[in-house]
């Protein structure tokens, strides 16, 4: 079955600073559940990439194997792809980035494919500081294989199937900040007002920029016993600090306006103002990001937001001191040494 | 007793413990040899440990240049008392066995048929070097000292060879040379004519160098012009990578900031070195990853992955001893099945088979422009044995005319061009090849999914029958286009009667070329076909077809060659007789022709009169 989308736009559809509508930011129909959470968050980086203006064929997108890594066929239509193998998204990354550190790479991946068979490569990518921005649809399960507990889902929560989760969950967000990542945030797929900000500080954030976005699974893993159900999410979600995204020269007004604002710039000159809680630090320190989301758990709430950040942040082209072309457009001039040098060698064997 | 007494052709072998510093001084030999104009062959037999297991370390020195491993010993330097029996009934009836003295010889050791030659090698160590590590280590240099007299090689080529070996540090080359002619003297002074082996300078070598396998496939890399490379540490292919990070890290910096043109990233497995190196492909890197036996079954859901979606990437596969773990230190040429159809579901793999360093660095370069001009993987299968010991082979060279060929990448400019729309596997020139975009390329054309799902002309995602037969046959037919470019095999005709053939392939080259002479010799020419790729070729197939009787030469247990070529050759039952060696140590000729005479002798029809007697094999 093939979907097609409608051609026709409103006329006076808006357009961005490139003047593109945000149809040129749209993908393929999705061919998710009605009412999927992943749905929600294409439809929001669709946005982020829209209102950012970013240029569609300069975006990367990877996926590994699920329902969350079919969605980068739902938006960004004028990007490349890579639908790679299951769990193993970070490597392909990795390369793909290591080939060209010119455009904006954006992986997408679940709670299966990141947090069981993918988890040492998430560790590794994200030791890395590869820059890229990671998404992880998180709903605690394996909807493609029929609903069975992903690690991500919540000890003693009861999915579909009623019976509850028998181990610990993981959670990624703390593991990414324990792994060395300088952005982590975690949002829910129902709440597009902190989410749409989030991806857009996700996106200028330079090196690994981890988002785990609470994702509920309508077919499998909605019932209200779920930690991972609209439901359950909406009255245990606690937002850390809220939060504005400010492109570089562009304020944009908050709808918050309570606590103290903090500004945090970003290595492209936005700046993210942080809404500091007025028993929370910010959180720029890593201790306190943990202790923030443990005591969150504690009290048998979700902590969302942004969770850590670290506005100084090398990516690993800076540590590799990688040259400034990208290294696939490099050509035998810059790549091979010539026979002189190899006669050179012959030489100095003998 | 009747001495060996020969000069440029006889094997020494050194015993030692792992982790003493032997390695050096024992190459520091080879490489004397080598400098005298002598053909050397050396070989390492290692442990997979890294202190205080024992170490053996093989040359093998023949002026005819038969450089494959002999067998046996005629020379052995025991300096590991772990060993000191075993080494001691190795050596050849009439050979030399020099060990040291500074503890007496256990009973026992009581052969008459060989000289032994004492010389107390910590005792005089000691006396000169009061340091520990320098005890250790000069020990060594001292019974090379002693060599250097016993096998009339001199001090001067031997203190020259060190001296341009610390030409950096020229202090570190003084106790070497202290110690070296300390073993000179006192072999001169005790054992005045105990040794009737001899080397003498030659012009055998002539312009050829002496490198392994793994250098010369880390320079192809480099001159290929890589610039990705995932890798994860394994033995024996390692060095490999180590080898083109310290070439790049010279021959790859940008002059003016220091900034690298390349990109080598460690990753925490073999899944993620080979995702790694087909991420970069698939965007437009030549990037590579090198690897050995387990990686290779780690890697094998990623290669089919780069098979199916047509990503180009180069794999260098240094083969050892299997299966699992298996020998992680010997050799063997046992992936050639798992390799060759590595992965799940219809998949066939681009395999190269080098024989020599110069190979591996030919292969190596070219396994780039295939892999890019076929966009599939393309596997570099070297062994440990090729890989990590020193060859003899021709010098290196790079023609500063070739060019890179990309293969077919459509850049925006050529986008814009296209009359009809683009697919990314369309096979628009009937070569099964099809025009693939990278990404940027251009605002709004020839953007596409790569899914190893799988996908229609288009890219994309289909399960319609018709699509995915289409797509998979059309595979097929890029492996047509594949048969047509990989190197041609070698084929040498000793007999026009075309009785008996021989195949064999890689690192088996040097014994195999040296039974097939001796047999000659003894009038059993054998027409050989070396081959160097697979896909194999009509010429393969011809080469078979044309001979009553071939013997397939290879190093593993289960005649992985002579499968691979039933299987794609269609070949009479019976015709094709295996010669195997999968010891973990590299093949000899001796076992190649002791194995083809049994055979022979075996066969009702009378291929050789009279029949020849087998010699006596050695480990």
């Amino acid at each position: 079955m093939s979907y097609v989308r409608p051609t026709f736009r409103h006329p006076d559809a808006q357009k961005n600073k490139l003047g593109y509508t945000r149809k040129a930011y749209e993908g393929a129909i999705s061919t998710l559940c009605a009412g999927c959470g992943h749905d929600s968050i294409v439809s929001s980086i669709i946005t982020a990439f829209f209102e950012m203006s970013i240029e569609p064929h300069k975006v990367v997108k990877l996926s590994g194997i699920g329902c969350s890594s079919k969605t980068p066929a739902y938006f960004l239509g004028r990007s490349h792809g890579f639908n790679s193998v299951h769990g193993r998204m970070p490597s392909v990354a990795t390369g793909a980035n290591m080939a060209n550190k010119d455009l904006v790479y954006l992986g997408v991946s679940g709670d299966g494919d990141t947090a069981s068979i993918g988890m040492g490569q998430f560790a590794h990518v994200v030791r890395r500081n590869l820059n890229m921005i990671y998404v992880v649809m998180n709903n605690g399960c394996y909807g493609l294989t029929k609903g069975q507990d992903s690690a991500t889902a919540d000890k003693g929560s009861k999915s579909r199937k009623g019976a509850p989760v028998s181990f610990e969950s993981i959670d990624l967000c703390e593991l990414a900040i324990l792994l060395g990542a300088d952005f982590v945030a975690r949002g829910f797929s129902g709440d597009k007002k902190q989410l749409l900000p989030m991806l857009k500080a996700a996106i200028s954030h330079k090196g690994m920029a981890f988002v785990d976005v609470i994702s509920p699974c309508v077919t499998f893993n909605n019932a209200p016993t779920s930690t991972k159900s609209y439901s359950w999410v909406r009255d245990h979600m606690e937002a850390t600090a809220t939060f504005d995204f400010i492109p570089l020269q562009q304020e944009i007004l908050t709808e918050y306006d309570h606590g103290t604002t903090i500004p945090v710039a970003l290595h492209d000159g936005s700046i993210i103002t942080l809404y500091k809680r007025e028993d929370k630090e910010i959180l720029t320190n890593k201790k306190d990001a943990i202790n923030s989301l443990e005591e969150a758990k504690a009290e048998d709430q979700i902590l969302t937001g942004i969770l850590y950040l670290n506005p100084d942040s090398e990516d690993f082209h800076d540590i590799n001191q990688t040259t400034d072309t990208p290294l696939n457009q490099l050509t035998e001039e810059e790549l091979c040494p010539g026979n002189e040098v190899l006669q050179a060698f012959n030489e100095s064997l003998r | 007793m009747k001495r060996i007494e020969r000069t440029n052709d006889f094997v020494v072998r050194f015993a030692n413990v792992n982790g003493s510093g032997s390695a050096s001084a024992n190459n520091l030999f080879a490489k004397v040899v080598y400098r005298l104009g002598v053909p050397v062959s050396p070989k390492n037999v290692f442990p997979s440990n890294i202190q205080g297991l024992p170490t053996w370390y093989e040359v093998r020195i023949n002026d005819r240049g038969y450089l494959g491993r002999r067998g046996g010993a005629d020379f052995i330097i025991a300096v590991n008392g772990q060993t000191l029996r075993d080494d001691y009934d190795m050596v050849q009836p009439g050979g030399y066995f020099l060990y040291d003295s500074t503890r007496e010889l256990p009973a026992g050791f009581d052969r008459e048929d060989i000289t032994v030659i004492d010389i107390p090698l910590t005792q005089l160590c000691n006396d000169e070097f009061s340091d520990n590590r320098m005890r250790q280590l000069m020990k060594n240099i001292i019974y090379i000292g002693a060599l250097a007299y016993l096998l009339d090689i001199g001090l001067e080529p031997v203190s020259d060879s060190i001296t341009k070996q610390f030409a950096k540090k020229p202090k570190l080359a003084e106790p070497n040379i202290r110690a070296l002619e300390i073993g000179y003297r006192y072999a001169k002074k005790h054992h005045t004519d105990s040794c009737g082996l001899s080397i003498a300078p030659s012009d055998s070598v002539g312009e050829r160098i002496l490198i392994d396998g793994n250098s010369g496939a880390a320079l192809g890399a480099l001159y290929a012009g890589a610039t990705v490379v995932g890798w994860y540490p394994i033995t024996p292919s390692t060095s490999v990578v180590e080898a083109f990070e310290r070439f790049a890290s010279r021959y790859r910096i940008e002059a003016e900031t220091g900034r690298k043109y390349y990109a080598a990233i460690q990753a925490e497995d073999e899944l993620a070195a080979i995702g790694i190196a087909i991420g970069a492909g698939w965007n437009g890197a030549r990037a590579f990853t090198a690897t050995s036996g387990p990686g290779i079954s780690l890697m094998s859901e990623f290669l089919g992955l780069a098979y199916f979606t047509e990503i180009p990437v180069v794999l260098i596969n240094v083969q050892r001893s299997g299966p699992s773990t298996g020998m992680p230190t010997r050799t063997q040429q046992s992936d050639l099945l798992s390799c060759a159809y590595a992965s799940h579901g219809d998949t066939r793999n681009v395999l190269l088979f080098p024989s020599d360093p110069h190979e591996c660095f030919e292969m190596t370069a070219d396994a780039f422009d295939l892999a890019e001009r076929l966009q599939t993987p393309v596997i570099i299968m070297s062994d440990l044995d090729l890989g990590m010991n020193d060859h003899l082979c021709t010098p290196f060279s790079w023609d500063d005319q070739r060019r890179y060929d990309r293969g077919k990448v459509l850049s925006g400019e050529e986008l814009d061009k296209l009359e009809k729309k683009w697919g990314r596997y369309l096979d628009i020139d009937k070569d099964g090849i099809c025009y693939r975009t990278l990404p940027g390329a251009h605002p709004d054309k020839g953007a596409y999914t790569t899914r190893g799902t799988s996908h229609n002309e288009y890219a994309a995602y289909t399960e319609g029958s018709a699509a995915y037969e289409r797509g998979m046959n059309r595979l097929l037919s890029k492996w047509e286009t594949a048969r047509r470019l990989v190197p041609m095999p070698e084929i040498v005709m000793r007999d026009n009667q075309k009785k008996l053939g021989a195949v064999y392939f890689g690192s088996t080259a040097a014994s195999a070329v040296e039974a097939l002479d001796r047999l000659e010799e003894s009038g059993i020419p054998i027409n050989s076909m070396r081959v160097k790729a697979f896909p194999f070729q009509g010429e393969v197939f011809d080469f078979i077809a044309e001979h009553e009787l071939v013997f397939i030469i290879e190093q593993n247990r289960d005649s992985q060659m002579e499968i691979l070529l039933a299987g794609e050759c269609q070949v009479a039952p019976g015709k094709m007789m295996h010669v195997n060696n999968f010891n973990g140590l590299a093949i000899t000729a001796r076992m190649i022709t002791n194995q083809i005479h049994t055979t022979l002798l075996a066969r009702e029809k009378p291929f050789i009169s009279p029949a020849p007697v087998a010699q006596k094999e050695t480990p």
